[in-house]
């Protein structure tokens, strides 16, 4: 959904895990849909490892956990592999996160988050370590999103690291703009393209 | 510098947004069932039509039943699905191969035996396994579904220049190592994440030496390695295989069209960000015992004592362990990676003459229905029947547990997909990816087996 980002203050939600596929965040029978209701994808966020099959929630899963809750995802390096499929950002959006905090993430699901105002986070090794102990030690501790500063801080510890994200899609996520809204403007340069490779 | 990725990428940037991505011009958009209906829905949203309708190709193959495909599909959720596309495809003027179509067949497949991917095109699809076209001498990439709805719009995408990477594999692989088994040795010497940033060029004698179908499995594989996608430089086996084909250019636009693609290749001075090299000789048929499919090990080797306790734990597997002789339970052939008539006729060889065991369900699926005409006219077909299997309809199949072909908790499938995520094939389900000669050795015998030993 679009939605301006400025500043972020949250708890957040640790997953620990390297590797994070996205038939993980959302499985394949939950593709089916033909509609964007990030409700439904939200609901089935994390699904096989959030609910047995029987539909009780398991657990010792950390979404069904109440001492973890916010809007900030810390999950573990390459975040997101796998494949392709948009519906694991809109599970992601539609549980309520806006913010993925990792030490690396996989370059379509990146894409796909960015594409639904979910801010993908990218801090060092480091960082993320002390930010999953920060967690471990007090769930309520909180973190610090600043997107125009362009910098994440872990308000347990004050440490504080600058993230990258290019000028035009800060600019995107600061206006509420998404890509086709800046491609539709673009038609006479498509065409120029199209007729000088004629 | 002056690498092939470099050429084709920069034919195709319409311009540069100051402190920002490319827009890149896309030539080939693939859709299917899955991905497609929401960027549709954006469009109507927003009042607009397709830009380019004619270079746009749509076709189901996720959801589509193996079996009886000239009945309704049963599941209505699927149906749905399958429905909207037909509708969306229509509504927008776009070419689309429905189910029992004789076109019809998993995308990427498809694409290819067309002639619809062609060598320096750009080709996106809402499915990571879009790097497969990348077999043609193309830059091709899986995308989402808002990336979808913007080269329906405008042809164009919004994208960040990847990296280069080459991989060189220099010799002769040894016998029953397949185009799969050295996909699954980069996989397991770079790990899901090695390749993620880049794209790669496969290159060297072993890569030349593969055929078109062997091509498109070592592509298809790009993605598993974090790579947003891989290709191969054209030669003369691509040209010799695209040659005739439906949308391959014909008569002089042909000649015209190879003098281009000789072109199309990395400059000797050609500067990667990564290079790395293997030697083929060191590479053995493969199998995955873990939750990724760069958790592999020869087949006759030991599971890494330094495997991942929550992979083994799933797959009820312990470090140190050695698979062969394990018990399998199924055994799939088929998907965008090995779904190909190359693939067919390995599995047939080393079945002909034998049965399959009794303990094993063995699902054969053509990726498309021109891979079945194929298997039909060579008489390959009969060679399975004599040996106990059957060939099913083109489609996706028990690579995701989108349609009725899924594999049961617990249970363990040696697979030639291209997935050993926990559920892939099904809640539940242990995936042991392979190559067709493995999974043909597991057919017949009941359990892992090297297929060296069957040749």
């Amino acid at each position: 959904m679009k939605q301006k980002f400025d500043i972020i203050e949250s708890t957040c939600v640790p997953l620990p895990l390297e590797n994070v596929d996205t038939d993980q965040i959302i499985p394949a029978r939950f593709l089916k849909a033909t509609t964007r209701d990030e409700k439904f994808f939200g609901d089935n966020l994390f699904r096989d490892w959030r609910y047995a099959a029987d539909g009780t929630p398991k657990a010792d899963f950390v979404l069904n956990d109440p001492r973890y809750g916010g809007c900030i995802l810390v999950a573990g390096k390459n975040f997101g592999s796998g494949s392709s499929r948009e519906h694991a950002a809109w599970a992601i959006a539609g549980y309520g996160f806006r913010v993925v905090i990792s030490s690396f993430f996989a370059d379509i699901h990146k894409n796909n988050e960015l594409n639904n105002f979910v801010l993908p986070v990218v801090v060092s090794e480091a960082f993320l370590q002390e930010l999953f102990e920060s967690i471990a030690a007090d769930p309520a501790m909180k973190v610090r999103v600043d997107v125009p500063g362009q910098t994440v801080t872990n308000l347990a510890t004050g440490r504080s690291e600058r993230f990258e994200i290019n000028g035009y899609k800060k600019y995107c996520l600061t206006h509420a703009l998404d890509d086709i809204d800046y491609l539709l403007e673009q038609k006479d340069k498509i065409e120029a393209f199209e007729r000088a490779r004629a | 510098m002056n690498t092939l990725f470099d050429k084709i990428w920069d034919a195709h940037v319409v311009s540069l947004i100051e402190d920002g991505p490319t827009q890149l011009y896309i030539d080939r958009l693939y859709c299917h069932e899955v991905t497609s209906p929401q960027a549709f829905d954006g469009l109507r949203g927003r009042g607009i039509k397709c830009l380019r309708p004619q270079q746009i190709f749509c076709m189901p193959d996720h959801n589509t039943p193996t079996h009886d495909q000239d009945k309704p599909i049963e599941d209505p959720v699927s149906k749905a699905q399958v429905d909207a596309l037909a509708r969306n495809a229509a509504e927008f003027g776009l070419t689309h191969y429905g189910m029992m179509s004789p076109d019809n067949g998993i995308i990427h497949v498809v694409g290819p035996e067309k002639g619809l991917s062609l060598p320096g095109m750009t080709i996106v699809c809402g499915d990571s396994h879009t790097s497969t076209h990348g077999a043609m001498g193309a830059v091709a990439f899986g995308i989402g579904t808002s990336e979808v709805e913007m080269v329906l719009a405008s042809q164009c995408i919004l994208q960040q220049k990847p990296k280069s990477m080459s991989i060189r594999i220099e010799g002769t692989p040894g016998p029953g190592v397949t185009a799969k088994d050295i996909a699954l040795y980069l996989m397991m010497k770079l790990t899901t994440s090695g390749a993620t940033g880049y794209f790669v060029e496969y290159r060297g004698s072993a890569v030349r030496a593969l055929s078109m179908e062997g091509r498109l499995t070592l592509c298809n594989l790009s993605i598993e390695m974090g790579a947003r996608g891989g290709f191969v430089a054209p030669d003369e086996t691509t040209f010799a295989y695209l040659k005739g084909r439906e949308y391959a250019p014909k008569g002089e636009a042909w000649d015209k069209a190879v003098a281009y693609w000789r072109t199309l290749r990395s400059g000797e001075d050609a500067v990667f960000d990564r290079e790395l090299v293997f030697d083929a000789a060191d590479i053995r048929p493969m199998i995955t015992y873990g939750t990724n499919p760069g958790m592999g090990m020869p087949v006759d080797g030991t599971i890494p004592t330094d495997a991942a306790p929550k992979a083994l734990a799933y797959m009820d597997f312990k470090a140190g362990q050695q698979l062969l002789g394990h018990p399998v339970d199924y055994v799939f052939l088929g998907a965008c990676t090995n779904g190909r008539i190359e693939d067919f006729r390995a599995f047939a060889s080393l079945v002909k003459g034998r049965r399959k065991a009794e303990n094993v369900t063995a699902w054969l699926v053509p990726g498309s229905w021109a891979v079945k005409r194929q298997i039909e006219e060579e008489g390959l077909d009969r060679v399975l029947a004599q040996a106990g299997f059957e060939v099913r309809q083109p489609g996706c199949s028990a690579c995701l547990a989108m349609n009725d072909d899924k594999i049961p908790a617990g249970k363990y499938a040696v697979s030639t997909s291209n997935r050993n995520f926990e559920g892939r094939q099904g809640p539940g389900s242990r995936t042991l990816l392979a190559s067709p000669l493995t999974a043909a050795a597991a057919a017949v015998t009941g359990v892992v087996t090297d297929p060296r030993t069957l040749l």
